[in-house]
């Protein structure tokens, strides 16, 4: 189901680690919707000398990680911003559908590092903040039927009939007057 | 690279005497059972041994088995057809929030019919308490379904307990016992159910073999409408080479059952005892006293269950899991968090299932191999990490 390129990356990833004297870190995801990432960047002037990354994930959030991780490494800090998930996914020869969502964790969370570093410049904040991931549609497959959503209407399977909505906890896509997330179990308020 | 196959919960391996059953029925005997002709006649009087073979398995008469195509028709059939058999006297059902999502989605889809439902609990074991069960009954009951044996966890359920709370109130009882059908004796009278769905998948026969016992005089209305097969309750022409199959499995089962849980009940035990001494933070996951015989369950903290499954297919080893990650849903174990395990556990879910093949070698290597994939992919996991750094200071 994976790519020999996504299978390389999951079997020996590029720059796993932590940097304690870093001048970034992003953190992205929770255990609850299944993967978690930490990057940690160093930067020279504005380069990124260094980037390392943590990862609580499946093969293809592992194998993004590390893909991440090495798109970015020697970049300036502009060009790193630019690394899209499309570009990851691409790069790693595509990924299965209902594992995109795994390509949009390495970028948040790389960016939420250069992020953070800018905020230490700029005085604001010296400590990571885990951030909920954004889920962008873009791409996106049906979690019921594992159908790509149409391109119109990102919210609608048409195969399934089901409506999704996007979950406040946890970002995931989650089917519309549901009781819970499908993906994190938390409530969903008032239709339930 | 030897292979290790540790998924018996998704298939098991078709057994040579199994294959030789349904082989005429592959070539030359490939007649319609409903003929009159001679090529009929034989199709149809292998059938009907095979469902004789069936019933032996599990303590019932040969009329009161139906073939379906997979165990998730058999508990289809059970759920809708038993539930619209009855829904005079009422509309109400109770089901264990473990079951298979094969029962858990018919639940769903009768209730869009205007049936309602009570999904009974387990404890940390996966273990329906039959209190619980008769807490749920209400005067609108007509149907109980819990399951035989729980395939991810391992755990038997008390169906004999469930099943005495039901006939009391006079409510059916179905047993999805697709998990433990083969492995472990069953006797559809001792259970005291009144219906109860199996797959030969399970117990070396065929994939798309599967039947449901549903006990002489109780009310059941076909899922699939059709012509004369199976009583008029399952239309359609019968697939003679997996009944053929399955009925050779059974009989197999019925003979071998005792030899073969004697001989992988050790390995399953070494497993359960040695993984958790050999690696850290791992935690068994259903009963230690009612499990299936083949069955060994573990949450590893910290790791996640899809790229632990990556690993171990790279070293040979199939095993499965009730991660996210694995499900196309991306949803966690609802077996898991029912058990009240939380998520990030959950999502370090493993299921070793032993085969018959299986040898004390097999486990070995897994114990060997598995260490070093779990310390590897916990290197770089910032959930240990945390853990570290929470327990250095």
């Amino acid at each position: 189901m994976y790519s020999d390129k996504v299978m390389d990356h999951f079997a020996n990833p590029r720059n796993v680690g932590v940097l304690s004297d870093a001048d970034g870190v992003g953190e992205v995801g929770n255990p609850v919707c299944g993967d978690m990432m930490t990057f940690y960047i160093k930067v020279d002037g504005d380069r990124l000398a260094d980037v390392k990354f943590q990862t609580f994930g499946c093969g293809a959030a592992i194998a993004v990680s590390s893909m991440v991780s090495e798109m970015a490494k020697g970049k300036t800090i502009d060009e790193a911003m630019t690394i899209t998930n499309d570009l990851v996914a691409e790069e790693l020869g595509g990924l299965p559908k209902n594992k995109m969502h795994c390509s949009n964790l390495g970028a948040d969370a790389l960016h939420e590092a250069i992020q953070n570093y800018r905020d230490r410049k700029a005085g604001k904040a010296s400590e990571a903040k885990p951030k909920a991931h954004d889920h962008e549609h873009e791409g996106f497959a049906c979690p019921y039927c594992d159908s790509a959503l149409a391109e119109e209407d990102k919210t609608f399977c048409r195969a399934c009939r089901v409506e999704f909505e996007e979950c406040p906890a946890c970002g995931g896509i989650t089917k519309r007057g549901d009781a819970k997330c499908v993906h994190c179990g938390v409530s969903l308020g008032a239709k339930g | 690279m030897k292979r290790v196959y540790l998924d018996h919960i998704a298939a098991t391996p078709l057994l040579p005497e199994v294959r030789e059953a349904m082989r005429p029925f592959l070539e030359e005997m490939f007649g319609n059972p409903q003929s009159l002709h001679a090529a009929g006649r034989e199709a149809q009087a292998a059938v009907e041994a095979a469902r004789g073979d069936v019933a032996a398995l599990v303590g019932a008469r040969a009329d009161e088995i139906y073939f379906t195509a997979s165990g998730t028709e058999a508990n289809n059939f059970a759920l809708k057809g038993l539930a619209a058999g009855q829904q005079a006297k009422g509309r109400h059902l109770v089901v264990s929030a473990i079951e298979h999502s094969s029962v858990l989605n018919s639940v769903k889809a009768l209730e869009r019919q205007g049936f309602s439902a009570s999904l009974v609990p387990v404890d940390r074991a996966g273990r329906v308490d039959p209190a619980d069960v008769a807490k749920a009954l209400t005067k609108d009951t007509v149907l109980v379904s819990v399951m035989t044996a729980n395939s991810e966890v391992g755990t038997i359920e008390p169906v004999a307990e469930i099943a005495a709370v039901c006939r009391e109130r006079g409510v059916l009882v179905h047993t999805d016992a697709v998990a433990a059908a083969g492995s472990v004796p069953l006797d559809v009278k001792a259970l005291g159910v009144d219906a109860l769905s199996l797959a030969g998948d399970q117990f070396y026969g065929p994939k798309g073999s599967a039947a449901l016992f549903v006990r002489k005089g109780v009310r059941i209305l076909p899922l699939v409408d059709g012509g004369v097969q199976e009583g008029g309750r399952r239309g359609g022409t019968e697939n003679v080479p997996a009944i053929a199959g399955l009925g050779a499995a059974a009989r197999l089962a019925a003979r071998d059952m005792a030899a073969r849980a004697a001989a992988l009940v050790p390995l399953r035990d070494r497993l359960l005892e040695e993984l958790p001494r050999r690696i850290e933070h791992v935690v068994v996951t259903g009963s230690r006293t009612d499990r299936l015989p083949h069955q060994a369950s573990f949450c590893v903290e910290f790791v996640e269950g899809e790229a632990m499954l990556l690993f171990l297919d790279m070293n040979g080893i199939a095993a499965s899991s009730g991660s996210a990650c694995t499900s196309k849903a991306l949803k966690a174990s609802h077996v898991l968090l029912a058990m009240g395990l939380d998520h990030a556990t959950a999502q370090g879910s493993l299921v070793f299932s032993l085969v018959g093949e299986t040898t004390g070698a097999d486990v070995g290597t897994l114990l060997e191999v598995f260490p070093p994939i779990v310390d590897k992919l916990r290197k770089m996991s910032p959930l240990y990490t945390a853990f570290l750094k929470e327990r250095g200071s």
